[in-house]
């Protein structure tokens, strides 16, 4: 783990350390079973197909967790993260294979708030498209 | 099928007590991927300063699926599950949940709209302990997507 970020040393700006992710049909059956979320879509693609999907996609919540591991990393306490929200504007289509997909997360601080707390926006794609967007998070570093 | 704007509002009765395990926080952190040790090791959360292991940001949606589902069952709502896909979750944490939490959740919608046959639901919940500590707000939007 990285040592918590000193706020003086935070700015607009400032990077978070890039995430890059692979999410097989494996993971998807440990983050249904994990979660409690059983929906069809997440790893049946004959019932992904017949509701109109392109094959089988990943749990938004599964891809909003895994980008929520960019900032917690960051902040050294997951519990600094007080506020995360995101916008699903694209799914993640998990292949049948062994590679999967792959999810790129990136984060930069983009305002300083009140009280030691700062937000981060994040930027997260899968096969270069945005799957997330106005994903924002509220870290408290003080 | 329309939503009805009437539903905007209306509140559900209290969940069930959710009991926080540590063995649940550690596999939904394994199921994200995450090795962070404030999820499994009680001296690595006790030195950031919490009282026991704490749940990665979006563990409450294990919490408060339940309550949400409440809201999709209710015959007024009539959403079809199989044609629902996520829109937007936002959480709010007013301190992180941890270990041998006592959560009980309150489902209320926040709105209802209706676009190009699509309807979609927001549904605020309210997750505090069972002796009435705030705990987290979960606010997600579900996209009941028109049959085309």
């Amino acid at each position: 783990m990285s040592p918590r970020p000193v706020l003086a040393d935070v700015e607009k700006g400032t990077e978070l350390p890039e995430q890059v992710h692979r999410v097989t049909r494996a993971d998807l059956v440990r983050y249904a079973g994990a979660s409690g979320d059983l929906n069809v879509i997440h790893w049946n693609e004959r019932v992904a197909l017949e509701v109109g999907l392109p094959g089988v996609i990943a749990h938004g919540m599964l891809t909003m967790g895994l980008a929520a591991r960019s900032v917690t990393a960051w902040a050294g306490d997951p519990g600094a993260l007080v506020e995360y929200h995101v916008r699903f504007s694209r799914p993640v289509v998990v292949p049948d294979d062994d590679a999967g997909a792959e999810v790129v997360v990136r984060g930069r601080v983009s305002a300083l708030l009140e009280d030691g707390r700062v937000r981060v926006d994040l930027t997260v794609t899968s096969g270069g498209d945005k799957v997330l967007s106005l994903a924002r998070a509220v870290v408290d570093l003080s | 099928m329309t939503l009805d704007a009437g539903l905007v509002g209306r509140s559900y009765p209290p969940s069930a007590v959710y009991e926080v395990g540590r063995e649940k926080i550690a596999e939904f952190a394994t199921a994200i991927g995450d090795p962070d040790p404030a999820y499994r090791d009680q001296a690595a959360a006790r030195a950031l300063g919490h009282p026991d292991v704490i749940a990665p940001p979006t563990f409450a949606i294990v919490v408060t699926m339940g309550a949400g589902s409440v809201v999709l069952d209710d015959p007024d709502v009539g959403i079809d599950y199989s044609r629902v896909v996520h829109g937007e979750q936002r959480f709010t944490h007013h301190r992180p949940i941890r270990a041998g939490d006592r959560l009980v959740c309150t489902a209320t919608i926040d709105a209802v709209r209706s676009v190009a046959g699509n309807d979609m639901l927001t549904t605020r919940v309210d997750v505090s302990t069972d002796d009435g500590e705030p705990v987290c707000t979960a606010t997600s939007m579900l996209v009941g997507r028109g049959a085309s």
